[in-house]
């Protein structure tokens, strides 16, 4: 009976969160806020869409292990940007820089969004324009109408003085 | 201009049919493929080494030959390398200089390897950290470089090499080096 307990309990523990692979010391809590946001931020070459800190293959363990020496070392934020930089190219960067080879990734979201308002505000436009005016009114009511609004009213021409 | 209207949807469906099947045409024909970054180094100097050889030896980036070289990085741990194996035979043989990073690996089970299957490697740098590979932006055994005479990286090819590739990428790349060095 416990024994069928424990299995059935065991089914529960989630592996995944076991996915940490190394711990790494630092020397204080920055390094270490430090280190997680870049592997939080650097996607691994090896993987079409995952971060470093996400990835169990061998060249995400090298990267992590050099972020971690470079911030161990002393190098800055900006050093060890450059440093992947100058190896793997935009690509490890999950927020590439603006360069005219990333000009459409950056560019084209804010660019289908202006075109969908100008189409939007267009249509409303129309909208607007063409509204048929629905009044149920009878023939006879309707040239009442009419000969109201012809009529010089002396309401309008005090208001108008 | 109403009826074109209806269409549009029908239009913009086909015109993007068309390019997603564009694209996977130009997959299938190996002429793109979606894993394949472009390498950062192309056109800069190929990454200052000093390693240790499997026989024993130093091999430093200033040993390099003043030719155009091969880097195949590789190891015994990667089955695509066992692959490409043969095919980097026949190059050797043709006269073909290639350096080999023995990459993230046993030494002596790569040393073994070249033994028993044969050496088409002029030197064979054991880079067992994987700095190396890391300088170079290594994404994963196989990875073949191609450098020119003074050592600046021309082109990077990641996966196995084979004749059609060899034809495709290398071919006029080298050919186009002897013409730029016999001017």
């Amino acid at each position: 009976m416990i024994r069928s307990v424990i299995v059935f309990l065991a089914l529960f523990f989630a592996t995944a969160s076991w996915a940490v692979i190394e711990t790494y010391q630092f020397d204080n809590e920055l390094q270490q806020q430090r280190y997680n946001a870049f592997i939080e931020e650097l996607r691994c070459p090896k993987c079409q869409n995952q971060n470093l800190s996400g990835s169990d293959s061998e060249i995400a363990q090298d990267l992590r292990r050099q972020v971690h020496s470079m911030i161990m070392s002393g190098k800055s934020d900006i050093e060890i940007t450059q440093y992947m930089l100058d190896r793997y190219g935009d690509f490890i960067l999950y927020r590439p820089r603006f360069t005219a080879g990333t000009a459409v990734l950056w560019l084209l979201p804010a660019g289908l969004l202006f075109i969908g308002l100008i189409i939007w505000l267009r249509l409303a436009r129309r909208r607007v324009n063409t509204a048929p005016v629905n009044t149920n009114l009878s023939d006879e009511e309707r040239m009442r109408l009419q000969s109201i609004l012809n009529e010089p009213s002396s309401d309008k021409q005090e208001g108008a003085k | 201009m109403q009826r074109l209207k209806l269409f549009l949807p029908l239009i913009i469906f086909i015109l993007m049919a068309l390019l997603f099947l564009g694209v996977q045409w130009r997959v299938k024909n190996g002429e793109y493929s979606p894993t394949d970054l472009p390498s950062a180094l192309i056109n800069k100097p190929m990454p200052s080494f000093r390693l240790p050889t499997l026989d024993g030896g130093v091999f430093s980036a200033a040993d390099l030959p003043a030719e155009p070289v091969l880097v195949n990085v590789w190891a015994t741990w990667c089955p695509t390398c066992h692959y490409e194996h043969p095919f980097l035979m026949k190059l050797a043989e043709q006269g073909v200089k290639i350096l080999g990073v023995d990459y993230k690996d046993d030494a002596q089970a790569a040393q073994q390897l070249l033994d028993e299957k044969g050496d088409p490697y002029f030197a064979s740098v054991a880079d067992q950290s994987g700095q190396l590979g890391l300088d170079l932006g290594v994404t994963g055994a196989p990875e073949t470089y191609l450098l020119d005479a003074q050592g600046t990286v021309l082109f990077r090819y990641q996966g196995a090499l084979d004749q059609a590739v060899w034809d495709k990428h290398f071919v006029p790349r080298l050919a186009e080096l002897k013409t730029g060095a016999g001017k």
